[in-house]
């Protein structure tokens, strides 16, 4: 069970948290202007990174605000914790030292 | 009865305490501190199963959570139990326990037939036949089903209670032998919060059944003052039958502590987030593997010394002592001095040297070097065994056989590190090649493995180890190291020789002739079974195991597994661990379901909501339907009535008197802040800009897929203040949508979200009396049509309470809304009901409710949708805005959106008016003989309309739109009515009376 | 079949004689080629279905399989089981259709038991909603000329008589479907007996062989690179549940796929208590009891996108409520194994089975929960795709392209009811 540490209420279980999926995916400010293809890529395509990865997660039985995770989706190992609209961690999203 | 084998002193047992238990039927008498392998084998009972597969007899093989023969039923009635080894079981007094898996009983089974077919069943032999005729798989598959399964299942329900623990530490020590105690002593010394687990009763672990020597003193001495320092330590938790059985991620780890009938809790599950953790996890020991080494009597070398020395119980009167270590001869020393008479050691190795075979060999015992036991006589009882000097190789035997009296082995194979949990942590094990073992590779997580679990054997660097891992582990999770200089107890080291592994033990026979050479004695899997599967191609070790059901019992192959690896790379020429390890996978030993459901169950299985008027309804015979967690009344059953006859009532009154309706599980949100209406802009379909103060507006609520997700009302209650209403089912959802999109992509919005659903108690007044009847209880809000117009609120005080008033309307009635805090809801519902009597006030519930509003062809979100749906296809298409974006609106216009024969809603009118459709039935248009028949569409709602005096339904349809008027078919099983396609709008579509 | 030894009573008895020494292997152990007709990359149920209905149907046995561990070791060998075809909408109920009429011929067709037991598969009703949304189901499934059934609470009672049925319940049991045809098959055997079937046809199949990039020129696809070095073919599947997106993004394709650890557990064998298999979608409980006693539960998918094959420990306890709620009588069972394995979701819960972008590269996966089901028949549409090289109309419907034109085929079925 996974330990995240919410911005605001500090270390929690996994269980007091729903995750959001991939980070960083703006709505398009004009969705008109978008082809099918463009709009489906918005709507569904994700990126699903084996290795670090950045997503969204939201502490719903505490705070109930969204922030981001960086994590390994192969270790599990949580790399960094930032705010919404905070810039994605650059080198901290570091390769996994694990592999099973 | 006496107890045969029980030695009149010595031990861990309290032979002041007498129990009596029974096995099978018969009695016995045991002691406390015994279990109920102990107590059997104090009283001769080594017969106490039956395979799995071959029914063949079985005695206890081990002292321990790796028992593969003993798993016994215990108890009968609600608290029985199936399975549980022996060796496990703490004895009690009026204990009673039976074999399991055997009939009619464990000395003669009937099922042994499978043993003297054996040969025709080698390893996944299912496989290969019963495939013909194919059909008759079923009833092969039967038989095999009756004879498969161990113990049986309780029928009754649990009398017991499970419990949850949650816990942090900085340092968990899994195990009590003494390397964890070291480890818990070092760490505890530094002020640490430490949990140190034992899965037994007593902590000491290996000490517990061993004649070992710490400071010059008995080493349960060193035990007993270990275990005092740590009770006095304010931060140490000592948790004994607790079993350390799972190793997740952020290390997280579970317990299961065994409490005991007698008290409040059976079992507690202990959740605990770790700093360190101390694996003193132990070391399983090896069975050996050789002809039929699976007989009753033929037992763990260890094993055998700890029913000597811990329970003072002697496993047999003459003893072989079969080995390829020096550890075993340990197991001579204590039986002869426990009054055993120890036939000979039969040793794999050629010249045993160590100081044990040197002590042996001072004690008079016979050691045969080189040797190897080829057969074992007796069936249900090992009375001989035959041996045999292993040639130059190891790989044959030669010379002639010498039989040798015995009615005990105890064989040893050396020890397997216990890697279950380091394993589970994400550590890989290494292959120590020169020891022929698997032992902790690195760390993946804050842990290390300390004692025998790391492959140290000797007590001295046992304690060595545990005390700098306790040490470093207090020091990692932050503590400081302590100023007190801490003495390694002293211990006098014995200097052992290496181990010869000889993974299969060579006979007179080949591997798979006659003999059986059982490498997982709990699934009877044979080493030519995993020669077969090699063999056959099944060469990775996963495909072993599934191929053979190597490992794969309730034993989880602790004492099977690498011997099974090995022989496997044997076959394959390989070494072993380029065969691969296998993944130890949570739990460590069973978890009982109980224990992981707590208190889960029941009632608390699910939160159940209950609106503040509940107990009136239920008092008013209201039957209730389950929305989500809440409990809505569905209809008032009066006696003598069905529930038609009910709802067609409370139907009439809503339209012809007055009818209540209890609405406050409806979700409710206070949304307030600058740019609230621009976050309706956004979620919503249509335009909030202009709605005015103490106005109320309808709202859809799309999916980024543009698909309907929620609808409800809204109100602007001020100038930044709005009240949104969302279905009951969806309340929560809808809540953590517009937070979602307000926190993660418009966080420029200036608007405050505040869920109020349970704040407020919500009563519905709908009917052509409801306003006379309103009337009588307020003063200060002026219900005239005009000066409270449809779609408008007002707030004031009704029967003196303070409320908000809404003029809306799911039934298609003049209807208000009234909200008033919850905690004035019954008082209300009360005044209304008592006041409403001369209109004939007819409370009416959530099936009313659906009638009604069908009958104006209103949706109901998850009814008529089901997240395929769009407002098109509803015929909303006026409530979606052409001037502004909203969640989802690109959506619509995708090609399989603006497709023409999307399946559209319609209503539907039997042509036999009494007839009423059942909801969710198939539509077709074109009747054919037999299925497949194209489907059309699907019935969403249907009632039988009192108001209307038919039925009345509401469909989605392909291209429905189009075929109003057409005739179509819903085949149902028994009769296949016809019904015409209509518009859904089927009472009052003008809707005069909403705003009369 | 040349070269495969036919298994039989009559084999097995012959066998005893010579102390099983003669069998031969199941498969061959080839080093790969330098070239194929057909690469199909994963050897799981569904990859080892697609060699072998491409060697069957479409005479192609110019094939290899890449496996880059052993072959059947992923979710083909984690799953529960369950195959059954009562599937709401018309393209899925067609598609897990054949896939189930295919499992009913299997064991003769590659003369392997897969221990196919139809003792029919049960699906709860807790609410009215779920009740409506049942008849909805069984109706659509029943004019698909497939069989299912509605029973009422006596019927389901009779039929599983250790469910809790009370009416106080926490989750009530208002009714239930049932389709008899339903029931479970041995995982491994499906495998290993396609692997074995496939062998003999000539296919090649090569375990411990992971393929590292998807070799492409201009806009069409040319063979692999693999840990055993590079293999060309003008054709590439990958079929690697779990690791979908992963070998797409090799290709540079995206998909609307997530991985999620789904867990599954057994209890200590017992002796039979009960017969069919019960699910209810509502609370995540899927249970049946398999041939050796042992109880089979699987669970929902863990919340978070993860390649560990692992899962976390409520995810477990949760369902263990919901199962003890609904078969009180096994609270004092024991759990004897747990483990994971990693499914791929697709927005629609339903797979992705056709062509991509990229000339000669076909895509099978995001079977999510459900794809042990569907392993022959999603082996047969896919062999028929790659052949051909388009559709068959059974998987048509399934192609990547409906995520653009919002053609879903969305088996989430409706949220909770809302009102």
């Amino acid at each position: 069970m996974l330990l995240i540490s919410c911005p605001w209420c500090g270390a929690r279980d996994e269980t007091e948290f729903s995750c959001g999926g991939e980070a960083h995916i703006a709505r398009p400010a004009d969705p008109n202007a978008l082809s099918d293809a463009e709009w489906a890529d918005y709507l569904f395509m994700r990126k699903n990174t084996r290795g670090p990865y950045l997503e969204r997660w939201v502490h719903t039985a505490g705070c109930r605000r969204w922030f981001n995770v960086a994590r390994d989706t192969v270790t599990n190992e949580i790399t960094a914790v930032y705010k919404m609209g905070a810039k994605p961690p650059r080198a901290r999203a570091k390769a996994s030292r694990r592999k099973r | 009865m006496a107890q045969s084998h029980r030695l009149s002193d010595g031990g861990r047992i309290d032979r002041e305490q007498p129990l009596g238990f029974t096995f099978n039927g018969k009695s016995y008498q045991g002691y406390a501190g015994d279990t109920l392998a102990s107590a059997l084998l104090a009283n001769g009972v080594m017969l106490v199963g039956r395979s799995f597969k071959y029914h063949r007899p079985r005695g206890i093989l081990s002292a321990g959570v790796e028992e593969t023969n003993a798993p016994v039923q215990l108890e009968t009635g609600p608290r029985t139990e199936p399975n549980l080894p022996a060796t496990e079981i703490e004895l009690y007094d009026g204990l009673s326990a039976a074999s399991v898996n055997c009939w009619p009983s464990v000395e003669i089974d009937a099922m042994e037939v499978n043993d003297l077919l054996s040969r025709l069943m080698p390893a996944a032999f299912y496989y290969k036949t019963f495939m013909w005729p194919a059909r008759f798989w079923m009833s092969y598959e039967k038989a095999i089903r009756q004879a498969a399964g161990l113990g049986t299942t309780p029928v009754h329900r649990d009398p017991d209670r499970y419990d949850k623990m949650h816990l942090h530490c900085d340092v968990l020590v899994a195990g009590g032998g003494p390397a964890g105690l070291a480890a818990a002593l070092a760490a505890g010394r530094t002020g640490a919060r430490v949990v140190i687990a034992e899965q037994q009763a007593e902590f000491g672990g290996a000490l517990l059944g061993e004649r070992d020597e710490i400071d010059g003193a008995p080493a349960i001495e060193w035990v007993a003052a270990a275990l005092a320092e740590l009770a006095a330590m304010p931060e140490v938790r000592l948790l004994p039958r607790t079993t350390v059985f799972g190793y997740y991620d952020h290390n997280f780890v579970a317990l299961l502590e065994h409490r005991g009938d007698t008290v409040g809790t059976r079992k507690r599950l202990w959740k605990v987030r770790v700093k360190q953790t101390v694996l003193a996890t132990g070391a399983i020991e090896r069975p050996l593997v050789f002809a039929d080494n699976d007989r009753p009597g033929i037992m763990l070398a260890g094993a055998a010394r700890t029913y000597a020395n811990r329970f003072a119980v002697t496993p047999g009167r003459r003893a072989v002592i079969f080995t390829n270590n020096d550890d075993a001869y340990r197991t001579a020393l204590d039986l002869k001095a426990a009054g055993v008479e120890v036939a000979c050691v039969v040793d794999l190795r050629g010249d045993p040297d160590g100081d044990l075979p040197d002590r042996a060999d001072a004690q008079g015992i016979e050691v045969l070097g080189g040797w190897a036991v080829t057969a074992v006589h007796g069936r249900k009882r090992v009375n001989a065994v035959e041996v045999m000097a292993l040639d130059a190789s190891g790989e044959a035997v030669d010379g002639e056989p010498r039989r040798i009296d015995c009615d005990l082995v105890c064989v040893s194979g050396g020890w397997n590190p216990t890697l279950h949990l380091f394993s589970q942590s994400g550590g890989r094990a290494r292959f120590d090649a020169a020891r022929s073992l698997f032992v902790p590779g690195d760390s993946m997580q804050a842990e290390c493995s300390v004692g025998a679990a790391n492959g140290t054997f000797g007590l001295a660097s046992c304690l060595t180890e545990g005390h700098e891992a306790g040490a470093a582990a207090a020091a990692g999770a932050g503590r400081r190291r302590s100023q007190k200089r801490i003495s390694v107890p002293r211990v006098a080291e014995t200097v052992e020789g290496a181990w010869r592994n000889l993974w299969v033990v060579p006979g007179k026979h080949p591997v798979g002739r006659r003999a059986k050479h059982f490498v997982d004695l709990h699934n009877d899997v044979t080493a030519a079974d995993i020669q077969l599967s090699a063999r056959e191609g099944y060469e990775s070790v996963e495909h072993t195991k599934r191929y053979t059901t190597l490992g794969m019992g309730p034993d989880q192959g602790k004492t099977s597994n690498i011997a099974g690896l090995a022989i496997l790379a044997r076959e394959r020429g390989a070494d072993i661990p380029d065969v691969g390890t296998t993944t130890f996978r949570p739990p460590y030993t069973p978890v009982t379901f109980g224990a992981l459901a707590g208190r889960d169950i029941g009632p608390l299985a699910d939160p159940v909501r209950r609106t503040p008027m509940h107990h009136w309804h239920e008092r008013a015979g209201a039957v209730f339907e389950d929305v989500g967690q809440w409990k809505r009344p569905r209809y008032y059953h009066r006696p003598s009535e069905t529930m038609g006859d009910a709802v067609d009532r409370e139907c009439l009154a809503a339209r012809n008197s007055v009818a209540i309706l209890d609405a406050s599980t409806l979700g409710k949100i206070d949304i307030q802040g600058p740019d609230a209406a621009e976050l309706l802009n956004r979620v919503y379909t249509n335009a909030w800009d202009a709605l005015a103060v103490d106005r109320c507006r309808y709202g859809l609520m799309l999916g980024e897929d543009g698909m309907v997700m929620d609808d409800g009302v809204t109100a602007r209650l001020g100038e930044n203040r709005y009240l949104m209403t969302t279905t009951t089912g969806n309340a929560a959802r809808v809540m953590g949508w517009l937070e979602e999109w307000l926190q993660t992509e418009w966080p420029e919005l200036k608007v405050h979200l505040t869920s109020v659903t349970e704040q407020w108690a919500t009563v519905t007044l709908s009917g052509p009396h409801a306003r006379r009847l309103l009337g009588a209880f307020t003063t200060d809000i002026d219900l005239d049509a005009k000066a409270f117009p449809f779609m408008s609120l007002r707030q004031g005080t009704v029967a003196g309470i303070p409320a908000r008033v809404f003029r809306i309307s799911f039934t298609g009635e003049s209807s208000f809304e009234i909200n008033v805090p919850a905690g004035y809801g019954l008082a209300l519902w009360t005044a209304l009901m008592g006041a409403g009597e001369k209109y004939g006030i007819t409370p009416y519930g959530t099936e009313a409710m659906h009638v009604l509003r069908a009958e104006k062809g209103f949706i109901i979100v998850g009814q008529e949708t089901d997240g395929t749906v769009t407002p098109v296809d509803l015929g909303m298409d006026w409530v979606l805005s052409k001037k502004k974006d909203f969640i989802g609106k690109r959506s619509l216009d995708r090609a399989d959106c603006q497709r023409l024969d999307r399946k559209q809603l319609v209503g539907l009118l039997t042509e036999d008016p009494n007839s009423v459709l059942p909801e969710g039935a198939q539509i077709v248009s074109e009747l054919r003989d037999k299925p497949p028949m194209p489907m059309i569409g699907h019935v969403t709602s249907s009632y039988f309309s009192a108001n209307l005096g038919r039925s009345i339904a509401l469909a989605l349809v392909k291209d429905g739109r189009a075929r109003q008027g057409q005739t179509v078919h819903v085949p149902l099983d028994d009769r296949t009515p016809r019904a015409v396609i209509a518009d859904p709008a089927f009472y009052d579509p003008e809707g005069d009376r909403l705003h009369g | 079949m040349k070269g495969m030894t036919r298994y039989s009573i009559f084999s097995l008895v012959r066998n005893a004689i010579g102390y099983h020494e003669g069998w031969p292997r199941a498969w061959r152990s080839p080093e790969p080629r330098e070239t194929y007709d057909v690469i199909v990359i994963g050897g799981g149920g569904h990859g080892l279905a697609t060699a072998y209905y491409l060697a069957k149907e479409h005479g192609i046995t110019n094939v290899a399989v890449l496996e880059k561990s052993w072959l059947g070791g992923g979710n083909t060998g984690r799953n529960t089981t369950i195959v059954r075809s009562n599937y709401l909408w018309d393209e899925s109920a067609a598609l897990y259709e054949k896939s189930l009429q295919l499992f009913e011929g299997m064991t003769p067709d590659i003369n392997f038991n897969i221990m196919l037991s139809q003792r029919g598969v049960i699906n709860l009703a807790h609410n009215l909603h779920d009740l409506r949304e049942l008849t909805r189901r069984v109706g659509a499934i029943r004019l698909n000329g497939i069989d299912s059934e509605v029973l009422n609470t006596q019927q389901v009672k009779a039929m599983v008589p250790i469910l809790n049925c009370q009416p106080d319940a926490r989750y009530p049991v208002l009714g239930a479907s049932l389709q008899r045809r339903a029931g479970v098959a041995r995982h491994d055997a499906i495998a290993w007996g396609l692997a074995r079937a496939a062998d003999a046809r000539g296919v090649d199949i090569i375990q411990n062989c992971e393929v590292t990039g998807i070799l492409r020129d201009g806009g069409r696809v040319t063979g692999v690179e693999t840990t055993r070095g590079t293999i060309r073919a003008p054709k590439v599947g990958i079929v690697v549940a779990g690791h979908t997106s992963v070998l797409a993004a090799m290709a540079g394709i995206r998909l609307p796929i997530q991985s999620h650890p789904l867990q599954a557990m057994v209890s200590e064998p017992v002796k039979p208590v009960i017969d069919t298999v019960v699910m209810s979608g509502a609370v995540h409980v899927y249970v049946s009891q398999s041939d050796r006693g042992e109880l089979l539960l699987g669970a929902g998918i863990d919340g978070f996108n993860s390649y560990a094959p692992r899962g976390s420990l409520p995810v477990i306890e949760q369902q263990m409520a919901a199962c003890l709620e609904l078969f009180p009588i096994f609270s004092r069972l024991r759990v004897m194994r747990t483990w994971g394995g990693i499914v791929d979701v697709c927005p629609d819960a339903s797979p992705i089975i056709g062509k991509t972008p990229v000339e000669g590269l076909y895509i099978n996966g995001g079977w999510g929960t459900g794809g042990f089901k569907a392993t022959p028949g999603s082996g047969w549409v896919f062999a028929h795709t790659m052949a051909q090289d388009r559709p068959h109309p059974l998987n048509e419907p399934f192609a990547l392209e409906r995520f653009t034109t919002g053609a879903l085929i969305d088996e989430h079925g409706a949220a909770a009811v809302a009102h």
